[in-house]
């Protein structure tokens, strides 16, 4: 028996609130109000975490010592992306990447603005641009931008 | 170790919008499963459930199937994962000595939801989520983390899409026949560079599922299993940008557990057939040195030198893999399915001839954080 395909549309819309911790509030605290990168120190393997965690993944146990970071670091990786998917930015194509930051271990993840994402490069230096307005989330921080140092 | 045995295995046709609901792809896996095993759903003392609430648009996804998976009056447990970590379950139960046969299935309308958003559902909400980042930008950060630490190519990656869609034609289970061109590849639309359309998997609905037996319940079976010889399961850690994105430290871990249980020392050379998660063309590479296919870096060496062709001395992907088909969840246990199939000779055009060894493998978690690997043999 044929019969026409009917679908039900729906959407999922469920708000949280999250507690960042008290190592994600500091490390927030500090960019929102000082434009300061910190991160928090492994005792065991000495690797510096930013975003801070508040354990080694690789140690397993709790991270210790804060230590502030400048504002700059190295592109490990990145990606061009030519479409949005609604969270991500809608005017394409943007920009991705993985920012070893100077002093700390591993890398974060960010947008890389003004520039060109034909000229972007792995290796490329970049230094962080900070939101005029910010209300203590990761947006606080606008993007990174290419440095000639 | 006490033996456990694959007895049945069923799989839909995968495709973008498939007209059966959740239930119904459940229900026909299942049901393809027992009838392939020879046996009913009494004969059936276990039930495992694959799913994931973000991907059914609902809460207790895993609870919603059962009655299609038989379920009613039997123990039911779920995993919220790849369908190869649904197996393992499966094989766990199997042998605890309460249960002597376990269903598992899982299911998955790709379709219908929103892969990108459900994807960056999966990142840490407070420092990663809201930059938007999903399961193709990351995968692409890692694409080109892995180019720069190795020097393969967008043409290596290309050669993977190539080889492997060239291989779904053979397969009437994939959602993409069709043959394509390294240029095909390399012209097609730009996604998330260095990724391009033909690299990335496409959307899938399916469902597949298997039943296991330890020895005691064999009796209740005519054909001959199919033996799992190894198995190996391990996660790294979750944080994009803490993880060295560019060699799988936990897939050499799992793999080398796998490896260990079934006496394999050059897998390369022992095994016959490999179907493994391919979700994005480069993916191959990385997993082939994760393996031991290839030496730490030399990924792309492999796929250039044709050993994984299906000439080759271990064809990788005979199904098409997930580039071919990509039913997430799903995956993992249809590459069991496809395995299986190998190793009983029945697996059509895209049989490997003779093969007596056959790997499965799955992932879970961005940029493939987890790794599921089984070694089956005849
Ligand atoms: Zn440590």
């Amino acid at each position: 028996m044929d019969v026409e395909n009917m679908y039900y549309h729906g959407r999922i819309n469920v708000p949280y609130k999250w507690y960042v911790g008290a190592t994600g509030s500091r490390f927030l605290v500090g960019l929102r109000d000082g434009k300061e990168f910190w991160g928090i120190t492994c005792p065991k393997c000495g690797k510096v975490y930013v975003p801070p965690l508040k354990t080694c993944p690789e140690c397993f146990v709790p991270n210790e010592e804060w230590v502030r970071l400048a504002d700059t670091g190295t592109v490990e990786s990145f990606t061009v992306a030519h479409y949005s998917n609604g969270v991500s930015p809608s005017d394409i194509p943007y920009v991705l990447g993985l920012i070893k930051m100077d002093g700390a271990d591993g890398s974060f993840l960010h947008y890389i603005g003004d520039a060109d994402p034909a000229d972007v490069k792995v290796g490329m230096r970049v230094k962080a641009v900070f939101a005029d307005e910010r209300t203590g989330n990761i947006m606080d921080i606008k993007h990174f931008a290419p440095v000639n140092e | 170790m006490e033996k456990v045995g694959i007895v049945g295995v069923g799989q839909t046709i995968y495709e973008r919008r498939k007209t059966d609901t959740f239930a119904e792809l459940v229900f026909e896996a299942c049901t393809s499963a027992l009838a392939d095993a020879g046996i009913g759903i009494q004969d059936i003392d276990n039930v495992v459930t694959v799913s994931n609430d973000f991907w059914d648009g609902r809460t207790i996804s895993s609870m919603a199937i059962q009655d299609a998976a038989g379920a009613w009056e039997k123990d039911v447990s779920t995993v919220e994962g790849d369908g190869i970590f649904g197996a393992l379950y499966g094989m766990m139960r199997t042998l605890s000595g309460s249960f002597d046969t376990t269903l598992i299935v899982s299911h998955v309308k790709g379709s219908e939801g929103n892969m990108n958003l459900i994807t960056n559902a999966m990142f840490d909400p407070i420092y990663q989520r809201h930059l938007g980042v999903d399961a193709t930008t990351s995968a692409a950060l890692q694409a080109r983390a892995y180019m720069e630490k190795t020097g393969a190519t967008e043409e290596d990656f290309a050669r993977v899409s190539v080889k492997n869609h060239g291989n779904g034609v053979n397969n009437p289970f994939a959602q993409i026949r069709k043959k394509i061109s390294l240029e095909d590849v390399l012209n097609s639309r730009k996604i998330s560079e260095p990724l391009k359309l033909y690299d990335c998997s496409p959307i899938s609905d399916g469902a597949a599922a298997i039943v296991l037996s330890n020895e005691k319940g064999l009796a209740r079976f005519k054909k001959d299993p199919v033996w799992i010889l190894g198995v190996g399961h391990c996660s790294d850690s979750y944080s994009l940008g803490y993880r060295d994105l560019t060699f799988p430290r936990a897939l050499q871990a799992a793999a080398g557990k796998a490896f260990a249980s079934a006496g394999i020392k050059n897998p390369l050379k022992e095994l016959d057939v490999a179907e493994i998660a391919d979700a994005y063309s480069y993916m191959e590479l990385i997993w082939y040195e994760g393996f031991g296919f290839a030496a730490e870096g030399a990924g792309a060496d492999l796929i250039r030198s044709g050993a994984t062709a299906m000439d080759g001395a271990l064809p990788v992907n005979p199904s098409g893999g997930l580039l071919s088909a990509h039913p997430v969840l799903v995956a993992g246990l249809a590459r069991i399915v496809e395995a299986t199939l190998q190793l009983r000779g029945e697996a059509g055009d895209r049989q490997v001839k003779g093969a007596k060894k056959a790997l499965a493998h799955g992932i879970n978690g961005p940029c493939g954080q987890s790794h599921g690997v089984f070694v089956l043999g005849a």
